[in-house]
Protein backbone atom coordinates (compact mmCIF):
# COMPACT_ATOMS: atom_id res chain seq x y z
CA UNK A 1 0.00 0.00 0.00
CA UNK A 2 2.23 2.43 0.50
CA UNK A 3 4.61 1.86 -2.24
CA UNK A 4 1.04 2.42 -4.75
CA UNK A 5 1.01 6.21 -2.28
CA UNK A 6 4.31 6.72 -3.00
CA UNK A 7 3.36 5.56 -6.88
CA UNK A 8 0.60 8.19 -6.64
CA UNK A 9 2.08 10.92 -5.31
CA UNK A 10 5.25 10.92 -7.23
CA UNK A 11 2.41 10.70 -10.26
CA UNK A 12 0.58 13.77 -9.28
CA UNK A 13 3.24 15.66 -8.13
CA UNK A 14 6.28 14.84 -10.74
CA UNK A 15 5.23 12.92 -13.67
CA UNK A 16 2.04 14.01 -14.51
CA UNK A 17 2.89 17.78 -14.41
CA UNK A 18 6.33 17.43 -15.55
CA UNK A 19 4.52 15.56 -18.73
CA UNK A 20 2.31 18.71 -19.74
CA UNK A 21 5.21 21.24 -19.41
CA UNK A 22 7.35 18.46 -21.50
CA UNK A 23 4.81 18.87 -24.05
CA UNK A 24 4.66 22.34 -23.71
CA UNK A 25 8.68 22.95 -23.80
CA UNK A 26 8.80 20.20 -27.17
CA UNK A 27 6.58 22.35 -28.47
CA UNK A 28 8.18 25.82 -27.85
CA UNK A 29 11.56 23.56 -28.98
CA UNK A 30 10.28 22.26 -32.41
CA UNK A 31 9.95 26.15 -33.35
CA UNK A 32 13.13 27.09 -32.52
CA UNK A 33 15.07 24.14 -33.88
CA UNK A 34 12.64 24.49 -37.21
CA UNK A 35 14.00 28.21 -37.56
CA UNK A 36 17.66 27.70 -36.68
CA UNK A 37 17.59 24.31 -39.22
CA UNK A 38 15.84 26.22 -42.53
CA UNK A 39 16.47 30.22 -41.50
CA UNK A 40 20.20 29.54 -39.49
CA UNK A 41 19.76 31.33 -36.78
CA UNK A 42 18.98 31.39 -33.21
CA UNK A 43 15.31 33.50 -33.01
CA UNK A 44 15.32 35.05 -29.66
CA UNK A 45 11.56 36.27 -30.65
CA UNK A 46 10.29 32.98 -30.53
CA UNK A 47 9.04 33.13 -26.50
CA UNK A 48 7.26 36.77 -27.45
CA UNK A 49 6.14 34.56 -30.72
CA UNK A 50 4.20 32.65 -28.18
CA UNK A 51 2.60 35.67 -26.18
CA UNK A 52 1.49 37.08 -29.38
CA UNK A 53 -0.06 33.95 -30.33
CA UNK A 54 -1.43 33.61 -26.60
CA UNK A 55 -2.86 37.37 -26.55
CA UNK A 56 -4.83 36.52 -29.94
CA UNK A 57 -6.23 33.41 -28.66
CA UNK A 58 -7.29 35.22 -25.48
CA UNK A 59 -9.19 38.02 -27.32
CA UNK A 60 -10.80 35.41 -29.75
CA UNK A 61 -11.48 33.33 -26.87
CA UNK A 62 -13.58 36.31 -25.43
CA UNK A 63 -15.14 37.32 -28.18
CA UNK A 64 -16.53 33.33 -29.19
CA UNK A 65 -17.81 33.57 -24.65
CA UNK A 66 -19.39 36.91 -25.39
CA UNK A 67 -21.34 35.37 -28.26
CA UNK A 68 -22.40 32.37 -26.11
CA UNK A 69 -19.93 30.11 -27.84
CA UNK A 70 -18.19 27.52 -26.15
CA UNK A 71 -17.11 23.78 -26.14
CA UNK A 72 -18.42 22.35 -23.66
CA UNK A 73 -15.90 20.53 -21.10
CA UNK A 74 -13.23 21.60 -23.25
CA UNK A 75 -11.85 25.40 -22.95
CA UNK A 76 -13.01 27.60 -25.61
CA UNK A 77 -9.49 28.41 -26.23
CA UNK A 78 -9.43 25.54 -28.61
CA UNK A 79 -11.93 26.80 -30.98
CA UNK A 80 -9.86 30.42 -30.73
CA UNK A 81 -6.84 28.41 -31.28
CA UNK A 82 -6.96 28.01 -35.37
CA UNK A 83 -7.68 31.99 -35.67
CA UNK A 84 -4.72 33.10 -33.48
CA UNK A 85 -2.64 30.54 -35.32
CA UNK A 86 -3.85 32.57 -38.48
CA UNK A 87 -3.08 35.87 -36.82
CA UNK A 88 0.55 34.94 -35.84
CA UNK A 89 1.30 33.23 -38.46
CA UNK A 90 0.28 36.77 -40.67
CA UNK A 91 2.60 38.38 -38.11
CA UNK A 92 5.63 36.71 -38.37
CA UNK A 93 5.41 36.54 -42.46
CA UNK A 94 5.24 40.17 -42.58
CA UNK A 95 7.96 40.43 -39.92
CA UNK A 96 9.81 38.01 -42.52
CA UNK A 97 9.06 40.16 -45.11
CA UNK A 98 9.60 43.65 -43.41
CA UNK A 99 12.96 42.78 -41.78
CA UNK A 100 14.69 39.06 -42.03
CA UNK A 101 14.39 38.77 -46.17
CA UNK A 102 16.85 42.24 -46.07
CA UNK A 103 19.38 39.89 -43.99
CA UNK A 104 18.76 37.26 -46.24
CA UNK A 105 19.32 39.18 -49.19
CA UNK A 106 22.43 40.96 -48.15
CA UNK A 107 23.53 37.21 -46.84
CA UNK A 108 23.72 38.83 -43.27
CA UNK A 109 25.84 36.34 -40.53
CA UNK A 110 23.91 34.37 -38.37
CA UNK A 111 25.30 36.15 -35.59
CA UNK A 112 23.23 39.48 -36.87
CA UNK A 113 20.56 37.81 -37.52
CA UNK A 114 20.26 36.37 -33.67
CA UNK A 115 20.47 40.46 -32.77
CA UNK A 116 18.19 41.31 -35.18
CA UNK A 117 15.64 38.91 -34.04
CA UNK A 118 16.14 40.62 -30.29
CA UNK A 119 15.11 43.46 -31.47
CA UNK A 120 11.83 41.72 -32.78
CA UNK A 121 11.64 40.19 -29.61
CA UNK A 122 11.71 43.75 -28.14
CA UNK A 123 8.48 44.69 -30.63
CA UNK A 124 6.33 41.82 -29.78
CA UNK A 125 6.87 41.93 -26.16
CA UNK A 126 5.97 45.62 -26.61
CA UNK A 127 3.11 44.55 -28.66
CA UNK A 128 1.78 41.75 -26.28
CA UNK A 129 1.81 44.24 -23.70
CA UNK A 130 -0.26 47.22 -25.17
CA UNK A 131 -2.81 45.36 -26.56
CA UNK A 132 -3.23 43.01 -23.29
CA UNK A 133 -2.03 44.85 -20.26
CA UNK A 134 0.75 43.16 -18.27
CA UNK A 135 -1.94 41.17 -15.46
CA UNK A 136 -2.10 37.68 -15.00
CA UNK A 137 -5.04 36.34 -17.35
CA UNK A 138 -6.92 32.94 -16.55
CA UNK A 139 -8.43 32.07 -19.96
CA UNK A 140 -9.05 28.47 -18.86
CA UNK A 141 -13.21 27.38 -19.09
CA UNK A 142 -14.63 24.41 -19.38
CA UNK A 143 -14.35 21.39 -16.71
CA UNK A 144 -11.59 21.76 -14.56
CA UNK A 145 -10.35 17.96 -13.14
CA UNK A 146 -10.56 14.77 -15.51
CA UNK A 147 -10.12 12.95 -11.72
CA UNK A 148 -10.01 15.72 -8.29
CA UNK A 149 -7.87 14.50 -5.97
CA UNK A 150 -10.89 13.59 -3.46
CA UNK A 151 -12.51 11.65 -5.93
CA UNK A 152 -9.89 9.76 -7.03
CA UNK A 153 -9.68 8.45 -2.99
CA UNK A 154 -12.90 7.95 -2.54
CA UNK A 155 -12.82 5.35 -5.63
CA UNK A 156 -9.03 3.69 -4.88
CA UNK A 157 -9.61 3.93 -1.24
CA UNK A 158 -5.66 4.80 -1.06
CA UNK A 159 -4.75 7.98 1.32
CA UNK A 160 -2.98 9.41 -1.70
CA UNK A 161 -4.99 11.69 -4.45
CA UNK A 162 -4.56 11.79 -7.98
CA UNK A 163 -5.81 15.09 -9.64
CA UNK A 164 -5.70 14.98 -13.18
CA UNK A 165 -6.52 18.27 -14.82
CA UNK A 166 -8.49 19.08 -17.84
CA UNK A 167 -5.61 21.10 -19.35
CA UNK A 168 -3.11 18.45 -18.68
CA UNK A 169 -4.69 15.74 -20.76
CA UNK A 170 -5.14 18.66 -23.27
CA UNK A 171 -1.93 19.54 -23.46
CA UNK A 172 -0.73 15.93 -23.69
CA UNK A 173 -2.49 15.35 -26.37
CA UNK A 174 -2.82 18.67 -28.71
CA UNK A 175 0.51 18.17 -28.40
CA UNK A 176 0.69 14.61 -29.73
CA UNK A 177 -1.58 15.74 -32.40
CA UNK A 178 0.89 18.60 -33.48
CA UNK A 179 3.88 16.34 -33.32
CA UNK A 180 2.17 13.38 -35.86
CA UNK A 181 0.85 16.24 -38.10
CA UNK A 182 4.71 17.65 -38.09
CA UNK A 183 6.28 14.76 -38.92
CA UNK A 184 3.89 13.80 -41.18
CA UNK A 185 4.30 16.60 -43.22
CA UNK A 186 8.16 16.62 -43.03
CA UNK A 187 8.36 12.52 -43.95
CA UNK A 188 5.57 12.70 -46.10
CA UNK A 189 4.97 15.73 -47.91
CA UNK A 190 7.49 17.39 -50.97
CA UNK A 191 7.47 20.62 -49.60
CA UNK A 192 8.10 18.64 -46.45
CA UNK A 193 10.91 16.91 -48.03
CA UNK A 194 12.11 20.38 -49.87
CA UNK A 195 12.28 21.73 -45.71
CA UNK A 196 14.53 18.62 -44.99
CA UNK A 197 16.53 19.61 -48.07
CA UNK A 198 17.27 23.16 -48.02
CA UNK A 199 18.12 22.45 -44.13
CA UNK A 200 20.43 20.17 -45.43
CA UNK A 201 22.42 21.97 -47.52
CA UNK A 202 20.96 24.80 -49.14
CA UNK A 203 22.96 25.61 -52.18
CA UNK A 204 22.33 22.03 -53.34
CA UNK A 205 18.41 22.76 -52.66
CA UNK A 206 18.08 25.64 -54.81
CA UNK A 207 20.13 23.75 -57.48
CA UNK A 208 17.06 21.16 -57.02
CA UNK A 209 14.75 24.02 -57.89
CA UNK A 210 13.36 24.32 -54.60
CA UNK A 211 12.46 28.29 -53.94
CA UNK A 212 14.01 29.57 -51.11
CA UNK A 213 11.72 31.95 -50.61
CA UNK A 214 8.59 29.49 -50.22
CA UNK A 215 10.34 27.16 -48.39
CA UNK A 216 10.75 30.05 -45.67
CA UNK A 217 7.34 30.99 -46.12
CA UNK A 218 6.01 27.51 -44.96
CA UNK A 219 8.42 27.34 -42.02
CA UNK A 220 7.18 30.69 -40.89
CA UNK A 221 3.96 29.59 -40.94
CA UNK A 222 4.28 26.19 -39.37
CA UNK A 223 6.57 28.12 -36.42
CA UNK A 224 3.68 30.21 -35.78
CA UNK A 225 1.40 27.29 -35.76
CA UNK A 226 3.60 25.38 -32.95
CA UNK A 227 4.46 28.79 -31.15
CA UNK A 228 0.81 29.89 -30.60
CA UNK A 229 -0.25 26.06 -29.67
CA UNK A 230 2.67 25.93 -27.22
CA UNK A 231 1.81 29.08 -25.98
CA UNK A 232 -2.06 28.35 -25.30
CA UNK A 233 -1.15 25.29 -23.89
CA UNK A 234 1.07 26.65 -21.60
CA UNK A 235 -1.19 29.72 -20.29
CA UNK A 236 -4.22 27.02 -20.35
CA UNK A 237 -2.01 24.94 -18.12
CA UNK A 238 -0.29 27.70 -15.81
CA UNK A 239 -1.68 31.11 -16.71
CA UNK A 240 -1.27 33.97 -19.21
CA UNK A 241 1.50 36.71 -18.00
CA UNK A 242 3.36 38.83 -20.88
CA UNK A 243 6.63 38.30 -19.38
CA UNK A 244 6.42 34.67 -18.66
CA UNK A 245 7.18 33.99 -22.17
CA UNK A 246 10.17 35.71 -22.04
CA UNK A 247 11.62 33.58 -19.41
CA UNK A 248 10.12 30.41 -21.30
CA UNK A 249 12.95 31.18 -23.88
CA UNK A 250 15.84 29.49 -21.61
CA UNK A 251 14.07 26.15 -21.01
CA UNK A 252 12.82 26.47 -24.72
CA UNK A 253 16.40 26.75 -26.46
CA UNK A 254 17.59 24.70 -23.53
CA UNK A 255 15.57 21.58 -25.40
CA UNK A 256 16.31 22.86 -28.06
CA UNK A 257 20.04 22.48 -27.83
CA UNK A 258 20.03 19.56 -25.82
CA UNK A 259 18.32 17.51 -28.42
CA UNK A 260 20.33 18.98 -31.13
CA UNK A 261 19.70 21.99 -32.84
CA UNK A 262 17.49 21.84 -36.44
CA UNK A 263 16.63 18.03 -35.05
CA UNK A 264 12.96 17.88 -34.51
CA UNK A 265 13.02 14.64 -33.26
CA UNK A 266 15.70 15.81 -30.56
CA UNK A 267 13.44 19.32 -29.61
CA UNK A 268 11.07 16.74 -28.59
CA UNK A 269 13.66 15.01 -26.04
CA UNK A 270 15.32 17.75 -25.14
CA UNK A 271 11.78 19.17 -23.70
CA UNK A 272 10.81 16.11 -21.69
CA UNK A 273 14.36 15.50 -20.79
CA UNK A 274 14.21 19.75 -19.50
CA UNK A 275 10.53 19.51 -17.97
CA UNK A 276 11.09 16.73 -15.62
CA UNK A 277 14.57 17.79 -14.88
CA UNK A 278 13.19 20.92 -13.33
CA UNK A 279 10.38 19.30 -11.78
CA UNK A 280 12.59 16.48 -9.91
CA UNK A 281 15.34 18.64 -8.67
CA UNK A 282 12.57 21.30 -7.38
CA UNK A 283 10.22 19.03 -5.93
CA UNK A 284 10.28 18.26 -2.33
CA UNK A 285 10.02 14.71 -2.08
CA UNK A 286 9.86 14.43 1.64
CA UNK A 287 6.49 12.52 1.30
CA UNK A 288 7.17 10.40 -1.69
CA UNK A 289 10.21 9.02 0.78
CA UNK A 290 8.31 8.66 3.69
CA UNK A 291 5.95 6.15 2.31
CA UNK A 292 9.01 4.15 1.39
CA UNK A 293 11.25 4.00 4.44
CA UNK A 294 10.66 2.84 7.54
CA UNK A 295 9.35 5.01 10.08
CA UNK A 296 12.30 5.57 11.70
CA UNK A 297 14.24 6.67 8.66
CA UNK A 298 11.79 9.39 7.28
CA UNK A 299 13.45 12.64 6.32
CA UNK A 300 12.76 15.52 8.83
CA UNK A 301 13.45 18.15 5.95
CA UNK A 302 11.22 18.59 2.67
CA UNK A 303 14.27 16.78 0.55
CA UNK A 304 14.01 19.38 -1.96
CA UNK A 305 17.00 20.00 -3.89
CA UNK A 306 16.68 23.30 -4.96
CA UNK A 307 13.78 25.59 -4.11
CA UNK A 308 11.68 26.50 -7.17
CA UNK A 309 12.72 29.79 -7.21
CA UNK A 310 15.97 28.23 -9.24
CA UNK A 311 14.39 26.25 -11.76
CA UNK A 312 15.86 27.95 -14.83
CA UNK A 313 19.00 27.34 -13.22
CA UNK A 314 18.65 23.62 -13.90
CA UNK A 315 17.91 24.10 -17.79
CA UNK A 316 21.02 26.02 -17.39
CA UNK A 317 22.76 23.22 -15.77
CA UNK A 318 22.01 20.55 -18.54
CA UNK A 319 22.71 23.05 -21.18
CA UNK A 320 26.30 23.78 -19.86
CA UNK A 321 27.00 20.12 -19.06
CA UNK A 322 25.43 19.24 -23.01
CA UNK A 323 27.70 21.82 -24.90
CA UNK A 324 30.83 20.62 -22.77
CA UNK A 325 30.63 17.07 -23.53
CA UNK A 326 28.41 17.17 -26.61
CA UNK A 327 28.15 20.10 -28.63
CA UNK A 328 25.91 18.78 -30.94
CA UNK A 329 23.26 17.70 -28.90
CA UNK A 330 22.13 14.22 -28.20
CA UNK A 331 20.51 13.76 -31.60
CA UNK A 332 23.34 15.36 -34.09
CA UNK A 333 22.10 18.39 -34.75
CA UNK A 334 24.11 21.23 -36.56
CA UNK A 335 27.03 22.14 -33.66
CA UNK A 336 26.43 25.72 -32.18
CA UNK B 1 23.30 28.65 -76.07
CA UNK B 2 25.25 30.51 -73.52
CA UNK B 3 27.19 34.23 -73.91
CA UNK B 4 29.12 35.58 -71.65
CA UNK B 5 30.02 39.32 -72.30
CA UNK B 6 32.74 40.94 -70.53
CA UNK B 7 32.03 39.69 -66.92
CA UNK B 8 33.71 40.50 -63.85
CA UNK B 9 33.82 39.52 -60.41
CA UNK B 10 35.67 40.81 -57.99
CA UNK B 11 36.32 39.57 -54.02
CA UNK B 12 37.56 43.02 -52.47
CA UNK B 13 40.43 44.11 -54.45
CA UNK B 14 41.31 40.62 -56.16
CA UNK B 15 39.64 40.06 -59.78
CA UNK B 16 39.00 36.16 -59.61
CA UNK B 17 36.90 36.37 -63.25
CA UNK B 18 38.57 39.69 -65.18
CA UNK B 19 36.31 40.22 -67.88
CA UNK B 20 36.39 36.98 -69.51
CA UNK B 21 33.83 37.04 -72.66
CA UNK B 22 33.41 33.64 -74.07
CA UNK B 23 30.63 31.82 -76.04
CA UNK B 24 29.35 27.83 -75.38
CA UNK B 25 28.03 26.42 -78.21
CA UNK B 26 24.65 24.68 -78.47
CA UNK B 27 25.03 20.79 -78.64
CA UNK B 28 28.95 20.84 -77.74
CA UNK B 29 30.62 19.12 -74.92
CA UNK B 30 32.91 22.42 -74.16
CA UNK B 31 36.09 22.21 -72.38
CA UNK B 32 37.07 24.74 -69.69
CA UNK B 33 40.63 24.16 -68.82
CA UNK B 34 43.36 26.55 -66.96
CA UNK B 35 45.78 26.90 -63.94
CA UNK B 36 44.34 26.70 -60.46
CA UNK B 37 43.14 29.65 -59.34
CA UNK B 38 42.08 30.81 -62.93
CA UNK B 39 38.49 31.58 -62.15
CA UNK B 40 36.73 29.09 -63.21
CA UNK B 41 34.42 27.78 -60.56
CA UNK B 42 34.08 31.37 -60.18
CA UNK B 43 33.04 32.11 -63.34
CA UNK B 44 30.81 28.83 -62.96
CA UNK B 45 29.03 30.17 -59.44
CA UNK B 46 28.29 33.90 -61.32
CA UNK B 47 26.71 32.19 -64.78
CA UNK B 48 24.46 29.69 -62.64
CA UNK B 49 23.52 32.31 -60.14
CA UNK B 50 25.09 31.32 -56.59
CA UNK B 51 27.29 34.94 -56.91
CA UNK B 52 26.02 37.94 -58.45
CA UNK B 53 28.77 39.51 -61.33
CA UNK B 54 30.28 42.36 -60.41
CA UNK B 55 29.71 43.06 -63.78
CA UNK B 56 29.13 41.83 -67.55
CA UNK B 57 26.49 39.77 -68.74
CA UNK B 58 25.31 36.54 -68.94
CA UNK B 59 23.02 35.86 -72.13
CA UNK B 60 21.13 31.99 -72.74
CA UNK B 61 19.82 31.81 -75.96
CA UNK B 62 19.56 35.66 -76.36
CA UNK B 63 17.90 35.78 -72.94
CA UNK B 64 19.66 38.03 -70.66
CA UNK B 65 19.68 35.68 -67.53
CA UNK B 66 22.46 37.64 -65.06
CA UNK B 67 21.97 37.14 -61.49
CA UNK B 68 18.87 34.85 -61.97
CA UNK B 69 18.63 32.92 -58.72
CA UNK B 70 19.64 29.25 -59.06
CA UNK B 71 15.82 28.18 -58.71
CA UNK B 72 14.96 30.12 -61.39
CA UNK B 73 17.59 28.57 -63.80
CA UNK B 74 17.24 25.37 -62.78
CA UNK B 75 13.32 25.71 -63.90
CA UNK B 76 15.01 27.47 -67.61
CA UNK B 77 17.17 23.81 -67.46
CA UNK B 78 20.37 25.39 -66.49
CA UNK B 79 22.14 22.56 -64.17
CA UNK B 80 25.62 22.27 -62.48
CA UNK B 81 27.95 20.59 -60.05
CA UNK B 82 30.01 21.28 -57.25
CA UNK B 83 33.90 21.08 -57.54
CA UNK B 84 33.53 20.18 -53.89
CA UNK B 85 30.49 17.60 -53.81
CA UNK B 86 27.46 18.72 -51.91
CA UNK B 87 24.82 16.27 -50.80
CA UNK B 88 21.61 16.12 -48.48
CA UNK B 89 23.66 14.14 -45.98
CA UNK B 90 20.77 13.15 -43.90
CA UNK B 91 18.70 11.50 -46.78
CA UNK B 92 19.49 7.67 -48.83
CA UNK B 93 21.30 8.31 -51.93
CA UNK B 94 17.82 7.18 -53.91
CA UNK B 95 16.29 9.95 -52.31
CA UNK B 96 18.94 12.71 -52.95
CA UNK B 97 18.10 12.12 -56.31
CA UNK B 98 14.46 12.34 -55.74
CA UNK B 99 14.38 15.30 -54.57
CA UNK B 100 15.56 16.88 -57.49
CA UNK B 101 12.61 17.44 -60.09
CA UNK B 102 10.99 20.17 -57.93
CA UNK B 103 7.84 21.81 -58.11
CA UNK B 104 5.31 18.71 -58.37
CA UNK B 105 1.92 17.97 -57.24
CA UNK B 106 3.12 16.90 -54.27
CA UNK B 107 4.46 20.05 -53.50
CA UNK B 108 0.96 21.35 -52.86
CA UNK B 109 -0.67 20.09 -49.81
CA UNK B 110 -3.84 19.86 -50.70
CA UNK B 111 -2.43 17.21 -53.71
CA UNK B 112 -0.71 15.49 -50.38
CA UNK B 113 -3.91 15.03 -48.10
CA UNK B 114 -6.90 14.32 -51.16
CA UNK B 115 -5.26 13.38 -54.01
CA UNK B 116 -2.79 10.52 -52.91
CA UNK B 117 -3.21 8.09 -56.01
CA UNK B 118 -1.46 11.06 -58.33
CA UNK B 119 1.49 11.47 -55.63
CA UNK B 120 1.73 7.94 -55.32
CA UNK B 121 2.77 7.38 -58.46
CA UNK B 122 4.83 10.39 -59.10
CA UNK B 123 6.35 9.18 -56.51
CA UNK B 124 6.86 5.69 -57.85
CA UNK B 125 7.78 7.17 -61.67
CA UNK B 126 10.58 9.58 -59.28
CA UNK B 127 11.85 6.27 -57.56
CA UNK B 128 12.04 4.33 -60.79
CA UNK B 129 13.53 6.65 -62.14
CA UNK B 130 16.26 7.25 -59.76
CA UNK B 131 17.28 3.41 -59.52
CA UNK B 132 17.81 3.35 -63.04
CA UNK B 133 20.28 6.58 -63.11
CA UNK B 134 21.87 4.58 -59.72
CA UNK B 135 22.01 1.34 -61.90
CA UNK B 136 23.59 3.54 -64.87
CA UNK B 137 26.25 5.00 -62.75
CA UNK B 138 27.36 1.80 -61.17
CA UNK B 139 26.38 2.62 -57.65
CA UNK B 140 22.47 1.02 -56.67
CA UNK B 141 24.45 -0.75 -54.22
CA UNK B 142 24.51 2.43 -51.89
CA UNK B 143 20.67 3.21 -53.22
CA UNK B 144 19.65 2.87 -49.41
CA UNK B 145 23.06 4.61 -48.09
CA UNK B 146 23.00 7.67 -46.11
CA UNK B 147 23.85 10.19 -48.39
CA UNK B 148 26.71 11.56 -45.77
CA UNK B 149 28.11 8.36 -45.72
CA UNK B 150 29.42 7.44 -48.48
CA UNK B 151 32.58 8.26 -50.31
CA UNK B 152 34.26 11.07 -52.05
CA UNK B 153 33.96 9.73 -55.83
CA UNK B 154 30.64 8.37 -55.17
CA UNK B 155 29.46 11.75 -53.67
CA UNK B 156 30.53 13.19 -57.71
CA UNK B 157 28.60 10.35 -59.41
CA UNK B 158 25.79 11.44 -57.48
CA UNK B 159 26.12 14.72 -58.25
CA UNK B 160 26.27 13.93 -61.91
CA UNK B 161 23.33 11.86 -61.29
CA UNK B 162 21.16 14.72 -59.98
CA UNK B 163 21.72 15.90 -64.15
CA UNK B 164 20.36 13.06 -65.10
CA UNK B 165 17.02 13.07 -63.31
CA UNK B 166 15.91 16.04 -65.12
CA UNK B 167 15.82 17.23 -69.17
CA UNK B 168 18.69 19.90 -68.99
CA UNK B 169 19.55 21.89 -71.39
CA UNK B 170 22.88 22.55 -69.96
CA UNK B 171 24.80 21.60 -67.80
CA UNK B 172 27.67 22.90 -66.18
CA UNK B 173 30.22 20.29 -64.59
CA UNK B 174 33.24 21.21 -62.03
CA UNK B 175 35.61 18.72 -62.43
CA UNK B 176 33.22 15.51 -62.13
CA UNK B 177 36.25 13.19 -62.61
CA UNK B 178 38.64 14.42 -59.60
CA UNK B 179 38.78 11.92 -57.16
CA UNK B 180 37.41 9.11 -59.10
CA UNK B 181 39.12 5.92 -60.61
CA UNK B 182 40.17 5.26 -63.99
CA UNK B 183 37.02 3.00 -64.95
CA UNK B 184 34.88 5.36 -63.17
CA UNK B 185 36.15 7.99 -65.10
CA UNK B 186 35.26 6.18 -68.52
CA UNK B 187 31.60 5.34 -67.01
CA UNK B 188 31.81 9.30 -66.50
CA UNK B 189 32.77 10.23 -69.64
CA UNK B 190 30.80 7.81 -71.38
CA UNK B 191 27.29 9.20 -69.73
CA UNK B 192 28.01 12.57 -70.65
CA UNK B 193 28.67 11.91 -74.44
CA UNK B 194 25.39 9.57 -74.34
CA UNK B 195 23.55 12.77 -72.39
CA UNK B 196 25.21 14.72 -74.95
CA UNK B 197 23.90 12.75 -77.82
CA UNK B 198 20.86 10.78 -77.08
CA UNK B 199 19.44 14.09 -74.77
CA UNK B 200 20.57 16.75 -76.24
CA UNK B 201 22.22 18.21 -73.28
CA UNK B 202 24.67 20.73 -73.72
CA UNK B 203 27.82 20.92 -70.93
CA UNK B 204 30.48 22.90 -69.96
CA UNK B 205 33.24 20.82 -67.97
CA UNK B 206 35.93 22.08 -66.45
CA UNK B 207 38.92 19.31 -65.60
CA UNK B 208 42.32 19.25 -64.95
CA UNK B 209 43.23 15.67 -66.67
CA UNK B 210 43.94 16.38 -70.02
CA UNK B 211 43.48 13.06 -71.74
CA UNK B 212 39.30 13.58 -70.52
CA UNK B 213 39.48 16.91 -72.26
CA UNK B 214 40.92 15.65 -75.31
CA UNK B 215 38.95 12.42 -75.43
CA UNK B 216 35.52 14.94 -74.71
CA UNK B 217 35.99 18.01 -75.45
CA UNK B 218 35.24 20.25 -78.52
CA UNK B 219 36.22 23.12 -78.32
CA UNK B 220 38.08 24.35 -75.51
CA UNK B 221 38.28 27.31 -73.36
CA UNK B 222 41.31 28.41 -71.70
CA UNK B 223 41.31 30.50 -68.78
CA UNK B 224 44.25 32.01 -66.73
CA UNK B 225 44.50 34.76 -64.14
CA UNK B 226 40.27 35.21 -64.67
CA UNK B 227 41.02 36.53 -68.50
CA UNK B 228 39.52 33.59 -71.35
CA UNK B 229 43.14 33.02 -72.61
CA UNK B 230 41.93 31.20 -75.75
CA UNK B 231 38.87 29.03 -77.28
CA UNK B 232 38.97 27.41 -80.34
CA UNK B 233 39.59 23.42 -81.49
CA UNK B 234 40.96 21.11 -78.88
CA UNK B 235 43.75 20.50 -81.39
CA UNK B 236 44.60 24.67 -82.21
CA UNK B 237 44.05 24.61 -78.14
CA UNK B 238 46.30 21.77 -77.59
CA UNK B 239 49.38 23.61 -79.79
CA UNK B 240 48.59 27.39 -79.06
CA UNK B 241 52.34 28.67 -77.39
CA UNK B 242 50.25 30.85 -75.14
CA UNK B 243 48.37 28.05 -73.92
CA UNK B 244 51.38 25.96 -73.14
CA UNK B 245 52.92 28.74 -71.40
CA UNK B 246 50.33 29.34 -69.02
CA UNK B 247 49.36 25.75 -67.97
CA UNK B 248 50.65 22.58 -70.18
CA UNK B 249 53.97 23.73 -69.08
CA UNK B 250 57.32 24.14 -70.13
CA UNK B 251 58.14 20.26 -70.33
CA UNK B 252 55.03 19.97 -72.82
CA UNK B 253 56.25 22.69 -75.06
CA UNK B 254 59.57 20.82 -75.68
CA UNK B 255 57.62 17.94 -76.42
CA UNK B 256 55.61 19.60 -78.33
CA UNK B 257 58.76 21.31 -79.99
CA UNK B 258 60.71 18.30 -80.59
CA UNK B 259 57.34 16.50 -82.27
CA UNK B 260 57.29 19.62 -84.20
N1 LIG C 1 34.32 33.68 -52.13
C1 LIG C 1 35.57 34.07 -52.42
N2 LIG C 1 36.14 35.07 -51.72
C2 LIG C 1 37.39 35.49 -52.01
N3 LIG C 1 38.16 34.97 -52.97
C3 LIG C 1 37.65 33.96 -53.70
C4 LIG C 1 36.33 33.45 -53.46
N4 LIG C 1 36.09 32.45 -54.33
C5 LIG C 1 37.21 32.34 -55.06
N5 LIG C 1 38.14 33.23 -54.70
C6 LIG C 1 39.46 33.41 -55.31
O1 LIG C 1 39.29 33.50 -56.68
C7 LIG C 1 40.33 32.82 -57.36
C8 LIG C 1 39.74 31.89 -58.38
O2 LIG C 1 39.15 30.79 -57.71
P1 LIG C 1 38.39 29.64 -58.48
O3 LIG C 1 37.85 28.74 -57.46
O4 LIG C 1 37.44 30.22 -59.42
O5 LIG C 1 39.58 28.94 -59.26
P2 LIG C 1 39.52 27.67 -60.19
O6 LIG C 1 39.94 28.11 -61.52
O7 LIG C 1 38.24 26.97 -60.05
O8 LIG C 1 40.70 26.80 -59.54
P3 LIG C 1 40.81 25.22 -59.32
O9 LIG C 1 41.28 24.65 -60.60
O10 LIG C 1 41.84 25.09 -58.26
O11 LIG C 1 39.47 24.73 -58.89
C9 LIG C 1 41.16 32.13 -56.30
O12 LIG C 1 42.35 32.85 -56.13
C10 LIG C 1 40.32 32.19 -55.07
O13 LIG C 1 41.10 32.34 -53.92
MG1 LIG D 1 37.59 25.21 -59.36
Amino acid sequence: MDIINALVVFANFVFVPGLAYGAQLALGALGVTLVYGILRFSNFAHGDTMAFGTMAAILVTRGLQAMGISFGPLPTALIALPFAIAATAALVLATDRGIYRFYRKVRAAPVILVIVSMGVMFVMNALTRFIIGVDEINFADGGRFIIAAREFKELTGLAEGLAIRTTQVITVVTAAVAVGLLFWFLGNTRTGKSMRAYSDNEDLALLSGINPERVVAVTWIIVAALATTAGVLYGLDKSFKAFTYFQLLLPIFAAAIVGGLGSPLGAIAGGFLIAFSEVTVTYAWKRVLGYLLPADLAPEGLVQLMSTDYKFAVSFAILVIVLLFRPTGLFRGKSV
Amino acid sequence: MIRVENLHKHFGGFHAVDGATLEIAKGSITGLIGPNGAGKTTLFNVIAGRLPPTSGRVLMEGEDITGLPPHDLFHKGVLRTFQIAHEFGSMTCRENLMMVPAGQSGERLWNAWFNRARVAEEEARLRAKADEVLEFLTISHLADERAANISGGQKKLLELGRTMMVDARIVFLDEVGAGVNRTLLNTIADAIVRLNRERGYTFCVIEHDMDFIGRLCDPVIVMAEGKVLAQGPADAIMQNEAVIEAYLGRGLKNKAAAHG
